[in-house]
This record gives C-alpha cells, sequence and structure tokens, in this order.
C-alpha cells in the first residue's frame, strides 16, 4: 500500500484536485463535527438568509457525535456517523464552500455531482473505531447548538486523522463495483 | 417465592451498560482476527486491524469503543417463582440505564418523540423485553444498539411460495443494498416464521448468540453457512470499500407460522455487536 497522503485544513483546490478515490490520507488541522440536528439548522438558516455560526470556507464538517469527555480527554469516543442522512444538506453547504466531509457509507449523485462542480471530497472513516480515532483529537470546544448534546458543533483539532478518500472531485467512487 | 431488590437490578444494568461498551467480547474480537487473517484485500486488512486495536484501546481505558454507545435494549428471563421487591422492574431497568450512561461518560441518543425530536439527556427509556420462565432467577441482558447498523434493517411478508430460496434472496438483498452504510463486518441476524413482531424479535435474539456459534438445528445451520457464503461473495467488505469480510456470522432464527405466511426478517448488528448478561 502506498504512503498516507498528509492533509492540513483548511482544504484549497489543489489539495482535493490531486486527490483520488481509495488513496489514504491523514489528516490534521481544525474540522468541525456536525450531524442531522445540527445541518437541519444550518440549512434552516441558509433558508432564513442568516448568517452560519461557522464559516464553512475552505473547511471539513465530520459526521460525529462524540462520547462525553471523561476527567483528562478533550473528549471520549468519536467515530464517524453514517453519511446519507446529510445527503440532502451537503450541496448548499458544498457551493458555499465547504471543502471536504468525514462520515461513512455511500451518498446521493447529487453529493457527488456537488462535490465535482465545486472541488470538494467525501472521506470515508473507519466507522466504530471511535476510541482509535479519539486519539488523534487534541481539543475540542463547542462552537454552537450546545443544546442538541452529542449533536452540537464541535470544533476539534486533530493530528493525523486516518480516513480514506471515499468520493473524489472527479468523479471517482470507492464504493463502486 | 424468591425476592429480588430492585436496587440490584439498577446496579446490575448500570454495570453491563459500561462493560458491554468498553469490552467488545471475545467472540467479536477473535471473529476479526479470524477476518484479519483470512481476508486477501490489503485495505479490508487494514481496516480490520485498526478495528482490533480499537478494541484493545477501548477496553485498556474504558472508553466506549464505538461512539454510537446506543439505544438500550434489555432482554430479561423472569423467573415465575421470582419477586420483584421495592419497586417496578421497568423503573429499576431504567435507573440502572441512567446511571450506567451518566458514571460512564456514554453517549446519550435517544430522544423523547421521533417527531418532535428532544433529546431525553439520560439515554432513557430502554426497550424492555420480558420473558416468564420457569426458576426463581432473573436474567438481564443488555444488548446496547447503534443506529446505522438498525436503519439498515427490515421486516419483510414474503408469500409461502418463494420458500427457502425466496429468504435467502430477501437477506442477501438488505446486506447487498446497506452497502458500507452499517459499519460492515457486520453480524445478520435473521427471523423466519411467526408474525409480523414475532419474526423481528427473532432477528434481534439471534444477535444476542456468540458470533459464529451456528445454530443446534442443523438445517437452520447449513442455511447459516449458505447466507454467510453468499453475502461475503457480494465484496462490499469491511466500511464498504471492498474485500470478502462483509458479515462475520449470520445468526438466524425460526418459529413456527401461519399458513398464509412466510414473514422475514433482517436485522444488522455492525462489528460493535455488544451484550452483557448477569443472573441475579
Amino acid at each position: 500500500m502506498p504512503e498516507p497522503i498528509k492533509l492540513t485544513t483548511p482544504l484549497s483546490d489543489a489539495d482535493v484536485e490531486a486527490l483520488r478515490a481509495g488513496d489514504a490520507v491523514l489528516l490534521s488541522g481544525i474540522i468541525y463535527t456536525g450531524r442531522d440536528a445540527a445541518h437541519k439548522r444550518l440549512i434552516e438558516l441558509l433558508e432564513a438568509g442568516e448568517e452560519l455560526p461557522i464559516d464553512v470556507r475552505g473547511q471539513v464538517i465530520y459526521y460525529c457525535g462524540p462520547t462525553p469527555a471523561p476527567p483528562g480527554r478533550p473528549l471520549g469516543s468519536a467515530g464517524p456517523t453514517t453519511s446519507y442522512r446529510m445527503d440532502a444538506y451537503t450541496p448548499q453547504l458544498t457551493a458555499l464552500g465547504l471543502k471536504g466531509s468525514i462520515g461513512k457509507g455511500p451518498r446521493s449523485d447529487e453529493v457527488k455531482q456537488a462535490l465535482i462542480e465545486h472541488k470538494a471530497v467525501y472521506l470515508g472513516a473507519i466507522g466504530g473505531a471511535g476510541a482509535l480515532l479519539a486519539r488523534t483529537v487534541t481539543s475540542a470546544e463547542v462552537v454552537a447548538y450546545e443544546d442538541l448534546g452529542p449533536e452540537a458543533i464541535r470544533r476539534l483539532e486533530v493530528v493525523e486523522f486516518p480516513a480514506h478518500v471515499a468520493y473524489d472531485c472527479h468523479g471517482g467512487d470507492v464504493y463502486a463495483r | 417465592m424468591r425476592d429480588i431488590d430492585c436496587g440490584q437490578i439498577t446496579e446490575t444494568v448500570a454495570r453491563l451498560c459500561q462493560e458491554a461498551n468498553w469490552d467488545l467480547g471475545e467472540d467479536v474480537v477473535g471473529a476479526l482476527r479470524k477476518a484479519h487473517e483470512e481476508e486477501p484485500n490489503e485495505r479490508a486488512k487494514g481496516i480490520i486491524h485498526a478495528l482490533l486495536e480499537n478494541a484493545e484501546i477501548a477496553r485498556n481505558e474504558r472508553i466506549p469503543a464505538c461512539q454510537d454507545t446506543g439505544y438500550l435494549v434489555a432482554f430479561v428471563k423472569l423467573g415465575q417463582e421470582a419477586h420483584v421487591t421495592g419497586g417496578s422492574l421497568t423503573d429499576a431497568i431504567n435507573e440502572g440505564v441512567r446511571q450506567g450512561y451518566a458514571d460512564g461518560f456514554l453517549r446519550k441518543s435517544v430522544l423523547n418523540d421521533p417527531l418532535e425530536r428532544t433529546n431525553t439527556g439520560d439515554n432513557t427509556p430502554a426497550v424492555i423485553h420480558v420473558e416468564v420462565v420457569p426458576g426463581d432467577q432473573l436474567e438481564i441482558t443488555v444488548a446496547p444498539k447503534g443506529g446505522g447498523s438498525e436503519n439498515m434493517s427490515s421486516v419483510k411478508m414474503l408469500t409461502p411460495a418463494v420458500g427457502r430460496e425466496g429468504v435467502i434472496e430477501y437477506v442477501v438483498g438488505e446486506v447487498s443494498e446497506a452497502q458500507g452504510k452499517p459499519c460492515p463486518p457486520v453480524i445478520v441476524g435473521v427471523g423466519i416464521g411467526g408474525t409480523f413482531e414475532k419474526c423481528a424479535w427473532l432477528a434481534k435474539h439471534a444477535l444476542l448468540r456468540d458470533v459464529g456459534q451456528p445454530s443446534d438445528d442443523p438445517d437452520t445451520a447449513e442455511l447459516e453457512r449458505e447466507l454467510l457464503e453468499r453475502i461475503n461473495a457480494l465484496d462490499i467488505g469491511p466500511m464498504g470499500m471492498g474485500g470478502r469480510t462483509t458479515a462475520l456470522a449470520v445468526h438466524v432464527e425460526r418459529h413456527p407460522c401461519h399458513i398464509a405466511s412466510l414473514p422475514a426478517a433482517v436485522n444488522i448488528q455492525c462489528h460493535s455487536a455488544r451484550h452483557k448478561s448477569a443472573v441475579l
């Protein structure tokens, strides 16, 4: 297997264009957690013409609802949730400049097309490896929707978070058979 | 009659919730090790290796193997000569869930209502299945169930004409359609027969068996082998990224059914196949 590609957020067009479905990557920098309920709120804000609580340009959203942080840790277990539930929201955020999402499992053609059109990437992380993946998180803080508990938007700092390119911006799809 | 105190039930449930989430059973770990040895696809092998490493970290550091610490399903076998004292059995179990999830830093994933959707904040209520059996003991099994794999599950009222092959096609079709969404490698719980709700219960109950332990019934065990072979020929693989290891096991339970019916149910379980039991 070739060496993983090291990426640092925020991602540029060039970063994304270099990636191909199936590539192993190690992602470092800031990423934001967000899942079903948080996405619904973000899109409601957009539809009301209001500003989002985070600037998504160049950023990566991690579909993750971590377990609470035990004493002495930035957070508990933190693996990906299934991505297709966010498909309804992803094209709009991608059009605003979101460069990547991390989750698990295949997604809609609309998402695939949005990634091609706006040069963005979808990364697949290892579902059920929350204890292992949490080791890459060096800090975590809630930045929006604290009332959503595990579904709040958190700003995570990660070092070499492992994932595979699931959908690249050229139409490549690791799940295709 | 033998008295069993609610406080003891609460304490036991709290402990089992935590152990289930921190400590993947040796059955699951053993099945992953075997899959790691046999998997020819390099990426798939790497993912299974990461899952084994993950299980070890979770066990040693007492943090959940998966962040989805589940909707707590409790299977209770209540001896008809046992007498629950000091409160209600349901309340005792829910209090155990409340304490176990709070003290164990487990995620609270339960909403008050499917449409209103506010988090209850303590992972209650649990889903509780009680069976009254002979004896004076109370056996309780907790099985925290993740949402991702539960979402890929279904019940289908097949026509008797489709027979065994129709059941196989349905089960393999459900796993095929789920692809990488339910966190493969999965364990596939299958119910065949009963009524609509009994069949779903059978599929879930089948997941309580140790991973890979065949059915006691030789014909059902043969069906399990055939299903596993067909599923592992789909090339879905770990996380849906290709490979042979799509399922670690298929567990089937059968039950008598109506002359007009052939109910079948598939309950998909991710590789975080968690269940812990205690007898009081």
